[in-house]
């Protein structure tokens, strides 16, 4: 990598950094900050291509309260680094996944270490707000940003510099049966991502809507769009439904003008 | 009141709301957005309060904690302000009401948008995304990159507006029935997408063969190799044959593998039930990093040679 690629994949992986705390921009999810690392260094589709199956693999992490989810920006920005590294091009897509994961909980863990700085910094703040000084407490929110930046940057700088032959062995000593075998535990990974989100989401009222989802899916000519619009539809009709049904019930007859609703009042 | 002395102009209160990017940017243990808070509240601040000791109480009142889902922060962002341009203009708004319309929203406002914006929105676009990037297409990162911030801005202003416009009613009109439509409607969504998902993108592959059935066939339904014309006429016809359906070989082995006996049954069936023992493991508190990395390891060890179900 020449001086440019080396400047500009740190501004990248700044950026990650930075997001995956805002959490505002996304830079820091896999299918823009592996797209980033793979334009600024010159090797785009690989790199796309790892982002996507990151992202979806990542679906479900997200920051929740005081939780922390594993950290995607590290993950994704080391491990199209090591993707462009190896050399490999598209093959290299399974290994860097590989290395991405224990990536994450590194990630995760430096991330909480910063926010537990960051207690120092909010301690200046009050300083501040005590003189009523608007700049400090300006400079010290920027600082605190500063510093989840550079929580994926000097990885990702230390990255750069560690020499291509010497990742590209590591990445080759990875025999098959592991790197086989990791990519099919990836397969199964997005179900954590899925579990998570359907936890949020379940109630008795919402299951039949994941059943009908699961149900056409496995009709191959329908598009994710299509399923898409299936669902939007069902949404509204469902909305409109129980909303006149809920009419009929308040009213306690019949009667309002809506002669579906009528009916389906007539069948309970 | 038509008559008040201070007022936040359109720019101040975009100002705010860019500023409310930054929100999680000083994310701490202690107070943790609280950093972020006061950093957006400045422009307001600095509007509304002339003297020192006003505005360091200022300052010093949203120091208080608060965490939220950054964007749902919006609207309490705007009731604030509306809050805040009360009391300067001399109305009775105690410290007190202020952080209690903050605390008061940030719970139940993080409850909608938790699963709204995280476990909705961004799983369908980044799916959608993912999808097109998967081809290798720079197509997927900017769909997703794109409809993302677009949709972000113009929730962050609009809510943000919507605050500030009913101030302290918002509460009220929290309960009312458009937010829990809006909820429910895109749980809905979300389940149905969910649903398809599992069936489509969890991926697990049997390859391990139940039975492998070698049969004879009789003559004229394989390509008769030894008895072809010479040339090309020999090619040709051997190409018809087989675009009309013709074996190649005499012998054929029909290998069943347990993935085709699972699929004939319910397609997906697999990648349900590991969905559904997730949730199972994740409602007993069981981290996700755990069962990630017990994936994985579930993943290599099955597809070592010796065992060869994966």
């Amino acid at each position: 990598m020449n001086i440019v690629s080396v400047l500009l994949v740190f501004i990248v992986a700044f950026l990650a950094g930075v997001e995956g705390i805002l959490d505002e921009f996304e830079f820091h999810q896999p299918l823009v900050a592996c797209t980033l690392i793979g334009l600024v260094t010159g090797n785009a589709v690989p790199c796309i291509i790892l982002g996507g199956t990151l992202q979806l693999m990542a679906l479900g992490w997200a920051n929740i309260g005081a939780a922390v989810s594993p950290d995607a920006a590290l993950a994704s920005v080391a491990s199209a680094i090591i993707l462009v590294k190896g050399g490999q091009g598209e093959a290299g897509v399974a290994s860097a996944i590989a290395v991405a994961i224990p990536l994450a909980v590194a990630g995760l863990f430096l991330t909480m270490v910063i926010r537990t700085v960051s207690v120092a910094v909010v301690h200046q703040m009050d300083a501040a707000a005590e003189k009523a000084n608007f700049g400090a407490i300006e400079i010290w929110q920027y600082i605190a940003i500063c510093l989840q930046g550079l929580r994926i940057a000097i990885p990702a700088l230390a990255l750069c510099f560690v020499s291509d032959t010497l990742v590209a062995n590591a990445l080759n000593s990875m025999p098959a049966w592991l790197t086989e075998g990791m990519s099919i535990g990836g397969g199964m990974v997005v179900a954590v991502g899925y579990a998570l989100v359907i936890n949020m989401m379940a109630t008795a009222e919402t299951w039949p809507f994941f059943a009908i989802g699961f149900a056409l899916a496995a009709v191959s000519d329908l598009t994710l769009i299509a399923l898409g619009t299936i669902a939007v539809s069902m949404a509204l009709i469902y909305l409109k439904l129980s909303e006149s049904g809920g009419v009929v019930a308040a009213g306690g007859q019949g009667g309002t003008g809506d002669p579906l609703g009528d009916i389906l009042d007539d069948y309970e | 009141m038509a008559d008040k002395k201070v007022q936040l102009s359109k720019a101040d209160r975009w100002s705010v709301c860019l500023r409310s990017t930054f929100l999680q940017g000083s994310w701490n243990y202690e107070r943790m957005q609280n950093g972020g808070w006061c950093y957006a509240m400045i422009p307001a601040i600095k509007r509304l309060y002339t003297t020192k000791e006003e505005q360091s109480a200022a300052l010093k009142r949203h120091l208080e904690f608060f965490n939220t889902q950054p964007y749902v922060a919006a609207p309490i962002l705007g009731v604030t302000l509306a809050l805040e341009e009360d009391r300067a203009n001399g109305a009775p708004v105690e410290d007190a009401a202020i952080q209690g319309v903050k605390v008061g929203m940030m719970g139940p406002l993080a409850g909608v948008g938790d699963p709204v914006f995280w476990f909705t929105a961004r799983p369908i676009l980044a799916a959608l995304g993912a999808s097109f990037a998967l081809t290798g297409s720079i197509l997927g990162p900017i769909i997703f990159f794109v409809f993302w911030n677009i949709l972000r801005m113009a929730f962050l202003w609009y809510t943000q507006e919507f605050g500030y416009n009913v101030g302290t009613a918002i509460t009220k009109n929290l309960s009312g029935g458009l937010l829990g439509k809006i909820t429910k409607g895109a749980s809905i969504l979300g389940m149905f997408v969910l649903g398809a998902l599992v069936e489509r993108w969890v991926s697990i592959n049997f390859v391990k063969v139940v039975s492998s059935v070698t049969a004879e066939l009789e003559p004229g339904h394989f390509i008769d190799w030894a008895n072809l014309p010479a040339g090309s006429e020999g090619i040709h016809q051997a190409l018809s044959q087989y675009a009309g359906g013709v074996s190649l070989e005499q012998t054929v082995t029909a290998v069943t593998t347990l993935q085709d006996n699972l699929n004939s049954l319910i397609p997906g069936l697999m990648p349900l039930l590991l969905t559904l023992l997730c949730m199972r493991l994740l409602k007993k508190n069981i981290s996700p990093i755990m069962i990630i990395l017990a994936l994985f390891v579930i993943g290599i060890v099955l597809h070592l040679p010796f065992i060869g179900l994966l």
